[in-house]
């Protein structure tokens, strides 16, 4: 167990982290300010990465089907906001999460009926293929880097838009007093699907750039979902800058349990248990820190809601 | 529901389903024995978290993790040579309590979309569990290495007396729950609903109660577990994946939630909505899907909102 | 002197940038019944929540019944003797009238881990609630669904579920909110009833019901007390009159 590989697991965590982000940036932002369950959205991340894949297979050019799978990720959560959504604003959260978990259902079966069941197989983009020497002796993937890079521009980008545009301060605003915000006479439902919109495309984004290192198969969004929820739940309703917090720190304790815990356990237990239990424990490990954090800080480490 | 109306459609339900063996008999349908020996197990399970979500107000998204553990619970000891029905039931409600109490102890400190999250967190994390433990099948599952026995002319491998004795075990939650819920404590869990902020300022230390009925819940799953991993003969950690528990909460919804009679019929509706749509495409789901949303946007009452002569009677 | 039954000191409250309790010092002394009033925005519903147990004060203490309760949660402190109603009516409006109030008993007879027995058939809840039931003049409406009772009657119903907890201090925040000219004339009759027997703590707007019920006034104004006395040396004080009225009062 070298120091380098403790560094590449380490970027692993934040690539990781970086994806997390990516959804959950815009569920937080939804849970915050539209006080929505919204348990599709892990839909949307999986919608980016078929479409990503349909596209480059269309086009044959990975830029162009960056930019068409982020438009076409864009216009479908849009549809689904207007069409499913809107209703839903008002309900009590089991109604969300039944209409939710209905739309689930039939995002998963419609990709499987147009692409079958099958994970489809999509390829690094040549471009972005390769290593890239970050140390001496350590040789990490193009691709994996660029995820990270463009998740920390997003994330960048995210606070210029939220702490210095007029968007961001009603999106502030929204995520701690959403009534105060409707009775300043702003356009609220134009707000939303905004909002919206933002986090469908950011979902998008995660997604497609997903496709080359996960598997793109139905029910991809769900596997992710859960860990995008812990996310929020730790840092914090609403709060971008929770979820930036929590996506990272969830990354890495995610990755490094998985290479780690086994070995590090077979100093201390036999190998053979260490076997067994160690992915075991690895698995619970993000849920047991999600636990710890609630029994401290019940509300996530940075909410934005204070009053309702 | 009016206290009648429900007595008389729980006598109606459970005779119709004391009669389902009988007509499939005469019918030279066997299937549908095992269909409706199905249905009456996730009615177990479903009628359980009515008692949590319909009464007490409690949108728990991880329910399904107790099916699990209830079937692990059989099955794990049946590897080991361990058969007995009067070892392996009361093992699975007791991991099954345990667990819930735990998740409980944590999960319900929070309240509206954090606990939603949090309990679907960590039925998913039992999930992931029973995927890594290897010597138990992993992702792949295991198979049941025989029956649970129950002793004397009990044979669970005869498919009518494993259906009577679901049959028994519904009829028993059924009349239980219903004493339950008009008791003290019945009262206390609805009135969480209703307003736990007044229950409190009146004196009720409400976080004892709702835990006590999410063990209470996670027991009584558990055991639907284990009759579940009769009903298969073989389980996988899938019967502990949060969409499992989703399909419970239909269930629960699509029957009426707070009747506990409705969530057998809805766990009658849609398994036989399942039966029924996938014999047309093997892509129902996308039939049901907007089919669930049309029915949380228009028809929130139920099943036994929509029986004439009943009153809707939801939150 | 004997130590009053409620005891407030230096207790703070904040909200982010809005000082909402800042520095109040009160006392209540066992059966007599206090008002606090002030304008709109003085903090008087935020004072009510910290002395109820819904809201942490960020400093401060409150005695009740010769001990410390600043910690202690809402339902602990109902058991020690504290009862609270509403400003905006909050029942179990599913339940009836008489399940409200029977509720109310039953959280104060032993615990509710009993499963078999109907609590409908319980007579040692049912018959205490219909006795409060009676004293609060809701006895006819017993079996109605509290969701349909007249505003007026809710908010009969919250006095109702309050006494039911056999309390020793009333906290009732704007107990005639809403009500009409009749409706209150009930109300303050009722309340007159209880004074005495149960120490009172109470806000209000109408200065009417004020001068009718309470033995002492405190004025809240911007989350301090600036005046506390009998009714009359209120009525006539300056800087009262000044923060209610925002003119001098002529020399």
């Amino acid at each position: 167990m070298t120091w380098l590989l403790v560094v590449e697991q380490m970027l692993n965590g934040l690539q990781l982290g970086v994806m997390l982000f990516l959804v959950a940036a815009g569920l937080t932002l939804v849970f915050g300010i539209m006080n929505l369950v919204n348990l599709a959205h892990g839909s949307l991340y999986m919608v980016g990465a078929y479409f990503g894949v349909a596209f480059l297979g269309w086009t044959g050019s990975f830029a162009a089907s960056v930019v068409l799978a982020l438009l076409a990720t864009l216009l479908v959560g849009m549809l689904v906001e207007v069409i499913a959504l809107r209703t839903l604003y008002e309900r009590d959260h089991l109604d969300q999460v039944l209409a939710t978990f209905g739309l689930i259902l039939f995002f998963n079966e419609l990709v499987a009926i147009v692409w079958g069941r099958a994970a489809l197989f999509a390829s690094v983009p040549p471009a972005l293929g390769g290593f890239v020497e970050l140390l001496p002796g350590l040789r990490y993937p193009v691709y994996r880097a660029v995820i990270i890079l463009v998740g920390l521009a997003v994330a960048l980008l995210l606070y210029v838009v939220v702490s210095r545009t007029r968007l961001g301060m009603l999106i502030r605003a929204g995520a701690s007093n959403r009534t105060m915000v409707a009775a300043l006479g702003v356009n609220i439902r134009l707000l939303y699907t905004v909002v919206f919109g933002f986090g469908a495309a950011l979902a998008g984004l995660g997604g497609l750039m997903a496709g080359p290192i996960y598997t793109v198969q139905p029910g991809m969004g769900e596997d992710l979902l859960i860990e995008v929820l812990v996310v929020i739940v730790i840092g914090g309703i609403g709060s971008i800058r929770g979820a930036l917090v929590g996506a990272v720190v969830v990354g890495m304790v995610d990755t490094l349990g998985r290479a780690f815990l086994k070995p590090l356990m077979a100093t201390v237990v036999s190998p053979a248990a260490a076997d067994s239990a160690g992915p075991a424990l690895a698995s619970m490990l993000v849920y047991i820190l999600m636990a710890t954090v609630l029994c401290f800080r019940p509300q996530g480490l940075f909410p934005a809601v204070r009053s309702r | 529901m009016r206290p009648r109306r429900r007595a008389l459609v729980t006598i109606v339900t459970l005779a119709a389903l004391a009669a389902v063996p009988v007509i499939a008999g005469l019918a030279y349908q066997p299937f549908y024995l095992d269909l409706f020996r199905r249905i009456m197990i996730f009615a177990i399970a479903a009628v359980s978290l009515d008692i949590i979500l319909g009464y007490g107000g409690m949108v728990s998204l991880g329910h399904a993790a107790y099916l699990g553990i209830g079937a692990y619970a059989v099955a794990v000891p049946a590897l080991h040579g361990i058969h007995s029905a009067w070892l392996q039931w009361p093992l699975a409600m007791a991991l099954s309590g345990l667990a819930a109490l735990l998740i409980g102890a944590v999960s319900l400190r929070t309240s509206g979309v954090y606990f939603i999250m949090i309990t679907l967190a960590f039925a998913q994390m039992l999930y992931y569990i029973g995927i890594s433990i290897e010597p138990w099948g992993g992702d792949d599952g295991m198979r049941l290495a025989g029956r649970s026995q129950l002793g004397g002319p009990l044979d669970l491998g005869d498919p009518h007396v494993f259906y009577y004795v679901v049959l028994a075990l519904l009829a028993a939650l059924l009349l239980v729950g219903e004493r339950v819920v008009e008791a003290r404590f019945g009262t206390v869990i609805r009135a969480v609903k209703s307003n736990e902020a007044r229950l409190q300022a009146i004196g009720v230390a409400s976080f004892r109660y709702k835990l006590a009925a999410f063990v209470l819940a996670g027991a009584v799953c558990g055991l639907a577990g284990a009759l579940l991993a009769n009903q298969t003969e073989y389980l996988t950690p899938s019967f502990m994946h949060w969409t499992r528990s989703g399909d419970i909460i239909v269930m629960v919804i699509l029957g009426g939630m707070g009747t506990l009679v409705g969530p057998v019929l809805g766990a009658a509706a849609l398994l036989l909505l399942e039966h029924v749509l996938s014999a047309w495409t093997v892509h129902w789901q996308v039939i049901l899907g907007p089919l669930l949303v049309l029915v949380v946007l228009y028809a929130r009452g139920g099943l036994s909102s929509v029986l004439p002569g009943v009153g809707a009677r939801h939150g | 002197m004997a130590e009053p039954l409620l005891a407030v000191r230096g207790l703070r409250k904040r909200f982010g940038g809005l000082v909402a309790t800042d520095g109040v010092d009160l006392e209540v002394a066992e059966g007599e019944a206090l008002a606090i009033i002030g304008p709109n925005g003085a903090g008087k519903t935020t004072l009510i929540g910290q002395l109820s147990g819904d809201v942490r004060p960020d400093a401060g203490t409150i005695r009740f019944a010769g001990a410390d309760v600043t910690a202690l949660p809402a339902a602990a402190r109902s058991h020690r003797g504290l009862a609270r109603s509403f400003q905006i009516t909050s029942i179990f409006r599913e339940f009836t009238a008489l399940d409200n109030v029977a509720l109310a008993v039953q959280a104060h007879a032993g615990h509710s881990f009993r499963f078999w027995r109907s609590a409908r058939a319980e007579a040692v809840l049912r018959e205490p609630a219909r006795v409060i039931l009676a004293q609060v003049g809701l006895e006819g409406r017993a079996d109605v669904v509290a969701g349909t009772l007249a505003h007026g009657e809710q908010r009969q119903l919250e006095i109702a579920m309050a006494l039911a907890t056999r309390p020793r201090l009333l906290l009732l925040d704007e107990p005639v909110a809403g009500m009409g000219a009749d409706e209150s004339q009930r109300m303050v009759q009722l309340l007159r009833a209880l004074r005495g027997r149960h120490t009172i703590v109470l806000v209000e707007h109408d200065m009417d019901v004020v001068f009718a019920l309470a033995d002492r006034i405190s004025v809240l104004v911007y989350g301090r007390v600036i005046a506390t006395g009998a009714p009359e040396t209120i009525r006539l004080d300056a800087e009262v009159r000044r923060a209610y009225l925002g003119e001098e009062v002529p020399g």
